[in-house]
């Protein structure tokens, strides 16, 4: 069999029904498109969550109290009192894999300036936080370690606050009251704009963590430790390290339950890759459907094509050509349509894709194994959908073709 | 004079439900080099049977049939096709050309089907048919744009660009006027005195008359057998007909 010859039959037959063509492949086409786009908005959106939650700090590793028993009853976590400033002196010395360490003290409430006021959270932490968390210092400067000694009056702002409570005015120098404590503004911390969730990050007053504690909570506890590993790659061996710290300073047993809670920001974001990847598949099932349909566009026209050139079949079996002959002219048209179709789909797609992140200013990420895939499932489709009306067509019996009314 | 087709006692049944239909009871016929015979018959008569079994679309029940010296009896399907591709030649009633393909592509399509054939040596034979049957000027043109004739002569150019032992047509005037048909039957034998070997089924007694020789079938059964005597010239007759006839 001669194929170049097949592929010149199937070229020409596909030309003398150029519009029938193209209708049936619009169905590839769109369905090819679709997934191009859904598969570029899912991969977008879990690239710019990986983005974003790295911008809070991957090296990031929060331990907050876990559940607490007294005699039995199960305490929520809001109100343990297990963690202390002497936690913290002990990761500090024995978690080498840990490069820096902050107590972390919050309260939430309404801060005043003047005859403004804001609804916000006051953090109390010491100097290593803006490092851990990657604030920077947009002006001014950090409290210093006898400001902390002192339970001084000092604070930073982030930018919401500098927005909402004093406009254009330098709040450096100013004073903040915050649940009827002045604080002085000596530091105003560069703007970071909203996390992974969609919380404002500026949206916060960072103080001493001795501040907080002993003139806005009044406590001796702390609420929670953040620390950040010394390297990405010695994120689990800071966890480790951190979580045994903790448990020789809480003097728990071997058999004990830890009494507090280890979060990475390592694990944040593979749980919000995850809830993007399902989001992603489910994108790419829902498109993929319509590419299904396509297909059996495709399946349908070339069946009733057979149907309706069953003369010409005839002819053609009578002048010479052999049941492979037919069976090959008939399924290289329909890959022809699937193929041509695809790439045809992939091209809008990809526009389409582009368009989109225009217009919608949506993160978006073409990849080449989601184009590749497009590919290589039209060429499927156009195998398997071709495979029974080409195989119909070569099984006519030339007489009964070339009788056929 | 070597013999194109030799047929020896062959039967062809149907099977439809329970009841056997013999189509063809027992026939013997030779047909020779350079003979042009038409097979005629009422319907049900058995030639058009007949016809399918002498172009290779159908296999005998029993008996032996030579296609230029080849029995047909042990080949495959693929083998049978190829000797419709080589050595036999179609035309039919309704023309049976490729729709929105030009008359030459049309005419090009027996070689796509042998892969011998380059496509420049294809594309040469193809109008060397064309030139053969008058239609040249037309070589472009869709089946759209032909009359009838034109059609038919351009079916018969695809029936010899294989250059076939034998052509064989079935009714192929049937869908024409009676002018248009003696120009085709002028054709025809303008090839036959060329030397080209035809089969030409036809009901009709007066088309017969432009052929060598006639064989009649009925129920099966070959009844008579006998060389026309006084043949008809196409050329003459057309010639003669009445002029009003030309508009």
């Amino acid at each position: 069999m001669n194929y170049t010859n097949s592929i010149k039959i199937a070229v020409s037959a596909l030309r003398r029904n150029k519009f029938r063509a193209f209708l049936t492949m619009l169905g590839i086409i769109i369905g090819v498109a679709s997934v191009i786009v859904m598969l570029a908005i899912g991969q977008g959106s879990k690239k710019s969550i990986q983005d974003q939650m790295s911008g809070m700090g991957t090296n990031l590793i929060f331990a907050m109290p876990g559940a607490e028993q007294k005699g039995g009853v199960r305490m929520g976590n809001s109100d343990a009192k297990t963690m202390k400033l002497t936690d913290v002196d002990a990761i500090e010395k024995n978690c080498p894999a840990i490069s820096d360490v902050s107590p972390e003290v919050r309260s939430s409430g309404q801060a005043v300036v003047g005859n403004q006021n804001w609804p916000t959270s006051i953090y109390g932490v010491n100097n290593k936080y803006f490092n851990i968390r990657k604030y920077t210092i947009g002006s001014g400067r950090s409290f210093t370690d006898t400001e902390i000694q002192t339970y001084a009056k000092v604070c930073l702002v982030g930018q919401t606050i500098v927005e909402n409570l004093f406009g254009k005015t330098d709040p450096i120098g100013q004073t903040i009251r915050f649940k009827s404590i002045p604080l002085l503004i000596v530091g105003v911390l560069g703007e970071k704009g909203e996390n992974g969730m969609g919380q404002d990050q500026d949206d916060l007053i960072i103080a001493p963590y001795t501040t907080v504690q002993k003139r806005i909570l009044a406590i001796t506890h702390i609420q929670s430790i953040a620390a950040s590993a010394a390297s990405e790659a010695l994120n689990d061996v800071a966890i480790t390290q951190l979580t045994e710290s903790l448990r020789n300073s809480h003097k728990l047993k071997a058999a004990e339950a830890d009494d507090f809670q280890v979060r990475s920001q390592s694990e944040m974001v593979q749980m919000f890759s995850s809830i993007s990847d399902i989001m992603t598949a489910l994108l790419g099932a829902i498109s993929g459907i319509s590419l299904l349909v396509g297909g059996i566009g495709i399946m349908n026209i070339m069946y009733v094509s057979v149907t309706e050139r069953t003369r010409e079949i005839g002819l053609r079996l009578s002048v010479g050509g052999r049941g492979n002959d037919i069976l090959m002219q008939f399924l290289i048209e329909s890959i022809l349509l699937s193929v041509f179709g695809g790439v045809i789909g992939i091209t809008l797609g990809i526009v389409a894709t582009q368009i989109t992140a225009s217009i919608m200013s949506w993160p978006v990420v073409i990849s080449t194994f989601s184009v590749i895939m497009a590919f290589l499932v039209c060429s499927a489709i156009g195998i398997f959908f071709g495979w029974y009306p080409a195989r119909k067509a070569a099984g006519l019996n030339p007489i009964d073709a070339l009788r056929y009314e | 004079m070597k013999t194109i087709i030799e047929v020896r006692d062959l039967k062809k049944d149907f099977y439809v439900g329970d009841i056997t239909v013999h189509a063809l009871k027992g026939i013997n016929m030779e047909i020779k080099e350079g003979e042009f015979v038409a097979i005629m018959g009422t319907s049900g008569s058995g030639k058009s049977t007949m016809l399918n079994v002498l172009g290779c679309l159908d296999k005998p029940t029993s008996g032996s049939y030579l296609l230029d010296g080849i029995s047909m009896g042990e080949l495959s399907k693929n083998e049978l096709a190829g000797l419709r591709n080589t050595k036999l030649g179609f035309v039919f009633q309704s023309y049976n050309l490729l729709s929105r393909t030009s008359a030459l592509e049309n005419v090009e399509l027996p070689l796509f089907y042998n892969s011998k054939v380059k496509p420049r040596e294809r594309r040469e034979r193809a109008e060397a048919a064309l030139e053969a049957v008058g239609l040249t000027d037309r070589m472009h043109h869709m089946p759209n744009q032909l009359s009838g004739g034109q059609q038919q002569r351009v079916a018969i150019a695809r029936s010899l660009v294989n250059d076939p032992v034998v052509i064989l047509a079935d009714e192929a005037t049937g869908n024409l006027d009676t002018r248009t048909s003696y120009e085709i039957m002028a054709l025809l034998q303008d090839l036959n005195s060329k030397g080209k070997t035809i089969v030409f089924v036809t009901h009709e007694p007066d088309i017969a008359k432009f052929m060598t020789r006639q064989v009649v079938f009925r129920d099966g059964h070959i009844i008579r057998e006998e060389l026309v005597t006084d043949r008809n010239n196409a050329v003459e007759l057309l010639k003669a007909l009445p002029v009003e006839e030309l508009v």
